[in-house]
């Protein structure tokens, strides 16, 4: 036994990798878990429109904070500020007043409907009962295409080079991006199906609307499903085995999971993660999937989550293209 | 058109892989690049087939569109089939399809292999895997062939089989520069490059560097300890300054590189690994 313990060090002394996996692993799962793993929505973001609004504002409870009054809007244009995401609690200051609840924020709905005073009638909008299923399906497509795309490419990536046929394409007539795209182009072809698959089989099955335009939802998957291919060719670039690129995926999965408001809510983040949350593609894309199937929102909505989508994954792509570079560029010596 | 480098030095970091090496690859012949592991064989391949960029010396490599390589490892695609392996590298290397498809047939012939065709490559034994890298290689026609170790682990069918598959390219005018652990293929060869370490040991046409041997004997007993080894049943022992006694024995490449090593630790004094 003995000396099956010193050998199974000596290994893992050697591979840096999974022995910094080990270590930093549990570390990182507790904070981000300590952090994260909270329902307690703090500050709920409220409109208030109707000829008595600021009368109205002041006497929300505590934990609404209200971004605008106006005592010109109406229910309609106070709907439109929820549909866009601009709050979660559109009040309608007439008589009676009317408390507007955006649905597919679930936990923030709940708090507002103990909260709120009784005279004030509560309509929950795009998800009248509060349902699960449509919060959860359209992020949902998200981290399944994070798992097929980042596990499924970067596996594909280091079988290349674990057998050593990255390095025969090298000597090939080949120019790196050839091999870049000629490698992603069928993983993006099946995540796009399963992708459609999903969508429609949430639909389907669990009755989630589809209230927005599908064009946009399309743009935003595509755009994510480019991101996911990127990592998972990223994260093969610095993995040597395939097994280092399996616990590097789920390293990175984890976190998304849990900040990108999949489950818990962002507003419920701490302060000091929430940049963090705000770095991960996956965040952007639950909330393009929401806004375009539940809330139905309009351009005006996307153009953040849209525009920080592109930015990310432009970045993690030309990292991964740049890496994957090195693997069939000459080598360059150097001077001893 | 021969091809060749001179004074060339390959480190990576603070290793150096080549130091000083020079060559001149006459135009279809068959060169071997002998030595043990760590000699800088796959280097000067490898920077031959511009995969490395040397950090010193001159180099005059084949134009890279005229050069078919096999690397070292298993060639093609385990999940591909013979076949299928053959018209992916055919598609990459833009070839056209009648053409290609010519070609091919020719190749599974000579390599023995239009039987397994449609065989996945990990089902092949490493004598047939190791031919369809040959045949991968050379699918385009190339003039110049790099092979890596093609006959490393290879049973000894396969082996002459490959041999074979080497000296026809040559004979049909191709140059051909392969590495190998074995110097009984080396002798066969126009020209050998013998490395250790990273530098040249001995180089040139094979009879010439056994010609230039001397003072070889045969001896029933093991001689002084850093000058004798084994040779079948009985013992070589290299006396530069003649043995008395002793039956000179005829020397072979294999005698000529030991005695190349002793030399070397001799000058340098390291150690020289002979038993």
């Amino acid at each position: 036994m003995w000396a099956m313990l010193i050998k199974e060090f000596q290994q893992l002394r050697r591979d840096h990798r999974t022995a910094a996996l080990l270590v930093m692993q549990p570390l990182m799962l507790l904070i981000v878990f300590g952090y994260a793993a909270s329902f307690d929505v703090d500050e709920i973001r409220a409109v208030v429109g109707g000829p008595a609004a600021e009368l109205a504002a002041q006497r929300l409870p505590g934990e609404v904070s209200v971004v605008s009054t106006d005592a010109a809007a109406g229910r309609a244009e106070i709907e439109d500020a929820i549909r866009n995401g601009e709050a979660v609690l559109g009040l309608v200051a007439a008589q009676p007043p009317v408390a507007l609840i955006d649905g597919s924020d679930l936990f923030a709905a709940r708090a507002l409907q103990r909260a709120l005073p009784s005279e004030v009638r509560q309509e929950i909008l795009f998800n009248p009962e509060l349902a699960t299923p449509p919060i959860m399906v359209p992020g949902l497509i998200g981290l399944i295409m994070l798992f097929v795309g980042g596990i499924a490419t970067s596996l594909g990536v280091v079988r290349e080079r674990e057998s050593g046929t990255l390095e025969q394409l090298a000597v090939m007539p080949l120019r790196p991006w050839d091999v870049f795209f000629g490698k992603l182009g069928p993983y993006l072809a099946i995540a796009a199906f399963d992708t459609v698959v999903v969508v429609l089989t949430g639909l389907w099955l669990f009755d989630v609307p589809f209230n927005g335009s599908v064009w946009w939802f399309s743009l935003g998957a595509l755009l994510f499903l480019f991101t996911a291919l990127g990592l998972g060719v990223l994260i093969s670039t610095v993995s040597r085995t395939q097994a280092q690129a399996i616990q590097l995926a789920i390293l990175t999965l984890v976190p998304q999971v849990l900040l990108s408001g999949l489950i818990f809510p962002l507003d419920a983040l701490a302060t000091a993660i929430r940049p963090i949350a705000y770095a991960m593609p996956l965040t952007w894309f639950v909330q393009i999937a929401r806004a375009t199937m539940l809330r139905g929102s309009d351009i005006s909505a996307l153009v953040q989550p849209l525009g920080m989508l592109t930015l990310i994954g432009t970045c993690i792509v030309v990292l991964a293209v740049l890496r994957f570079r090195r693997d069939l560029m000459p080598q360059r010596g150097r001077a001893a | 058109m021969s091809y060749g480098f001179e004074h060339l030095t390959v480190a990576y970091g603070g290793h150096v892989a080549l130091r000083d090496v020079s060559l001149r690859i006459p135009a279809g012949a068959v060169t071997a690049l002998v030595g043990g592991d760590g000699a800088g064989k796959t280097t000067l391949l490898r920077a031959l087939a511009g995969r490395v960029r040397p950090t010193g010396g001159r180099m005059w490599p084949p134009p890279l569109d005229r050069v078919g390589v096999l690397t070292a490892g298993p060639p093609g695609y385990g999940d591909l089939t013979v076949e299928e392996n053959l018209r992916f590298v055919a598609r990459v290397r833009g070839l056209e399809r009648r053409w290609a498809r010519e070609r091919s047939e020719g190749l599974l012939a000579a390599t023995r292999l239009a039987d397994a065709r449609g065989r996945l490559a990990d089902r092949l034994s490493g004598g047939m895997r190791r031919k369809l890298g040959f045949a991968l290689a050379t699918l385009h026609a190339p003039d110049v062939l790099l092979l890596d170790e093609p006959t490393t682990g290879v049973d000894p069918v396969s082996r002459t089989e490959l041999w074979r598959l080497m000296a026809g390219a040559a004979g049909s005018g191709n140059t051909v520069v392969f590495s190998t652990t074995y110097l009984d293929e080396a002798e066969r060869c126009a020209q050998v490059l013998a490395l250790d370490r990273g530098r040249v040991l001995a180089a040139g046409d094979p009879d010439r560097i056994i010609g230039a041997v001397r003072g070889l004997y045969d001896s029933a007993d093991r001689g002084p300890a850093q000058r004798s080894w084994r040779r079948g049943a009985g013992w070589r022992v290299w006396m530069p300054d003649g043995a008395p006694g002793l039956a000179p024995a005829e020397p072979d490449l294999e005698d000529a590189v030991v005695i190349a090593m002793l030399r070397r630790s001799q000058t340098t004094g390291t150690s020289a690994e002979v038993s």
